[in-house]
């Protein structure tokens, strides 16, 4: 059995880290001894640490790193992958890809394991015709609180604990999700710049429904909440070769830049960030259509920067990331506007239409909006104003996206995952003795 | 758990009854804590304590029953705290400040003094230490005080006992390196509270309230050692280093 190592670990947003034992998955039997040897302070796997907040870190336990363990299978006549939990989306688009199939679900960065994408049940460009990852998985291996391995199918409601769960029913060792077939790795994109927040949400009303993929970035900065929604779907052979690409199949995505080490205090404050959305805005084209994007600077973008968190300091940072249904879509504006009175830079600000829901308690979308905002953790005043946000957010039946939360109250939480109780129910089956537990869970009291 | 933006959720003072510690508590944003701790011997003071805090709507406010003398407990009443849930920040606040001419002339009362303020703070400091090294986080403020950076004549009992402590503490948040839990250090000078409302009060007098702001930005900012005020630090640094004859002369 490979060596716990203590080992300070934390979210992708850098704030309050906390020192666990870290072990190196190798097995699953290897897995169910840890399970079922574990101290008071619990065990909790780990993937590559992208979640923003404390779901993927857990003070004194026995952590798991399920990034040794990742094997897949590509099935092209069932189109689906069998994958090892540790296994990136990364690696499996570099496989999948010049096969000639993607992933059903792409969230913002592809440097993440599919156990963490069952986990946090992520969501996409495409979650309003598509749903969440969750919805296309068919099967999956959970290691459950006493040590015993399951087979899951979407017919069991252990299953469906699981999906959104944060790792707090069992270990996820396996999993099949299916995959759908693609032309190129090319993205045939549509953008449209819009002057005003109406504007940017009444177009993606409007027309979301006519593409698979869609999303705005908005100028948090600006105090028109003006915006820029690219559109896409897969390009088609025919498309690459009309524009005249030569290897319209070939993937191999690199990192552009690292950013640096040490990076001082304030280097993103409100001047350089608007200075940024600024040319963010103005370098796209009011209207454009039919540009071929690579997937990497579609879905990815970010990705080409290794360690981009660091950009915001020691301090670290974290990302608000809510939902409200259609009925109060006035809050997405009445968050931009808060979070610009206490002068919080955010240059990436993401504002995305969800379809309905799926049947996981704890997954986080539901009809209606998301927005998506990143915040130094240093400036003033923004606890207070969040949880002003929270209060707002929760009132019109809205919620936090748990792997994107560092900051909200249990009481917050509870209020806003009305399903809560029935999860514990499922999670008490799987973990009777609440064996798995993360800062998260304890600091929501989960 | 700590959140994002440095704020606890659960706190546990030893000397539940210490006007800098409930000065602390009143700092933290209130609608994050859901356990307050207050530890010390039963009597209307402690009862009192708790009553404050639950005054201003702070939820799970509670006392425990502590005696830094009786250091043989120590182990069981902290393991039953941390054993019920995690404990984000712990304030070692207890100590009596005793009286120099008394300690001098009955040097048992001295032996009071170092008791309560050194044995007893090593005592518990060890075993909360063991507590936080476990969970992997946390953090342990000590209150020290510039008395123990130079010895001075009108109450070197004191200082002595606060100079083993601050010492003690520095020690501590060595050996608690890479465990994820940390010491801060807190070296007030002359603080207004009852331990001092006997005496004159001494330049770059504070408030308990003015020691609590420099706590809890200490705590989000995670240092390691706060003056309070802030400028004593440089002028502790200076009177460390004033020769004898000079300093003896100073007012004491």
């Amino acid at each position: 059995m490979s060596e716990a190592v203590a080992t300070q670990l934390s979210g992708w947003g850098r704030t309050m880290p906390t020192v666990a034992q870290l072990v190196e998955a190798n097995s699953s039997s290897q897995i169910a001894d840890l399970i079922t040897q574990s101290s008071s302070r619990g065990v909790l796997a780990r993937g590559l640490g992208r979640s923003y907040g404390d779901a993927a870190q857990s003070g004194g336990a026995t952590v798991i790193d399920m990034t040794t363990m990742t094997d897949f299978i590509l099935n092209p006549d069932s189109m689906s992958v069998t994958a090892d939990a540790g296994a990136s989306i990364d690696s499996i688009l570099r496989e999948i890809v010049p096969r000639g199939f993607f992933v059903p679900v792409s969230a913002g960065t592809r440097i993440i394991t599919v156990g963490g994408a069952i986990a946090a049940d992520i969501h996409g460009k495409n979650h309003h015709r598509d749903g969440s990852f969750g919805a296309h998985v068919t099967e999956m291996v959970v290691i459950d609180g006493l040590g015993e391995q399951h087979t899951l199918t979407p017919k069991d409601s252990k299953f469906w604990a699981t999906i959104g769960g944060m790792g707090l029913t069992g270990i996820i060792t396996r999993a099949t999700f299916t995959v759908i077939p693609i032309q190129s790795s090319y993205i045939s994109v549509d953008t449209e710049r819009a002057k005003t927040l109406d504007s940017v949400m009444s177009s993606m009303m409007e027309r979301d429904h006519e593409y698979r993929y869609t999303v705005a970035w908005i100028d948090s900065v600006s105090s028109s909440g003006r915006g820029v929604i690219t559109r896409g779907d897969h390009a088609s052979i025919a498309q690459c070769n009309s524009e005249g690409i030569k290897d319209p199949e070939s993937y191999d995505p690199k990192n552009i830049a690292t950013a640096p080490g040490l990076v001082p205090r304030g280097l993103l404050n409100k001047l350089s960030v608007r200075a940024f959305n600024e040319g963010w805005y103005r370098k796209h084209p009011r209207s454009r259509s039919g540009e071929l994007q690579r997937i990497g600077a579609f879905f990815h973008p970010l990705d080409g920067v290794q360690d981009w968190n660091r950009i915001y300091g020691p301090r670290g940072f974290l990302q608000y990331q809510f939902h409200v249904p259609d009925t109060a879509s006035d809050l997405v504006g009445v968050a931009l506007s808060k979070l610009r009175e206490i002068g919080a830079p955010s240059f990436l600000t993401v504002l995305k239409r969800f379809g309905p829901g799926n049947q996981g308690p704890l997954s986080f979308p539901q009809s209606g909006w998301t927005l998506a905002a990143d915040l130094p953790a240093g400036i003033s005043d923004l606890g207070r104003t969040l949880d002003e946000l929270d209060d707002r957010v929760s009132a019109v039946g809205g919620r936090l996206y748990l792997a994107k939360d560092s900051r909200q109250s249990p009481a917050n939480f509870a209020r806003t995952y009305p399903r809560l109780d029935e999860w514990r129910g499922i999670r008490d089956t799987m973990d009777p003795n609440h064996v798995f537990a993360s800062d998260l869970s304890r600091r929501l009291e989960i | 758990m700590l959140d994002a933006l440095g704020e606890p959720q659960s706190v546990l003072v030893l000397g539940g009854t210490s006007e800098i510690a409930l000065a602390t508590i009143k700092e933290m944003p209130r609608h994050r804590l859901r356990r307050v701790l207050l530890a010390g011997r039963p009597s209307e003071s402690l009862d009192a304590a708790v009553a404050q805090l639950k005054a201003r709507n702070i939820a799970g406010v509670e006392s425990i029953e502590f005696d830094a003398k009786n250091t043989d407990t120590h182990g069981a009443i902290i393991d039953a705290a941390f054993d019920a849930s995690d404990i984000d920040v712990v304030i070692l606040a207890f100590g009596v400040l005793g009286d120099q001419m008394t300690a001098e002339e009955d040097p048992s009362h001295a032996v009071e003094i170092a008791t309560v303020n050194y044995t007893g703070s090593v005592s518990a400091g060890l075993h909360i230490a063991r507590r936080l090294k476990n969970q992997g986080h946390g953090t342990l403020v000590v209150l020290s005080s510039v008395a123990g950076d130079r010895a001075r004549r009108s109450n070197f009992v004191y200082g002595s006992t606060k100079a083993g402590l601050d010492a003690f503490a520095q020690g501590l948040d060595a050996a608690l390196e890479k465990t994820g839990a940390h010491v801060l250090i807190v070296r007030p000078g002359f603080v207004r509270t009852r331990m001092t409302s006997h005496l004159p009060e001494a330049p770059m007098t504070t408030n308990p309230e003015d020691v609590a702001k420099i706590i809890v930005s200490a705590l989000k900012k995670g240092k390691s050692t706060v003056y309070a005020p802030g400028p004593l630090r440089f002028v502790m640094a200076g009177l460390k280093t004033l020769p004898k004859p000079l300093f003896r002369k100073l007012p004491s």
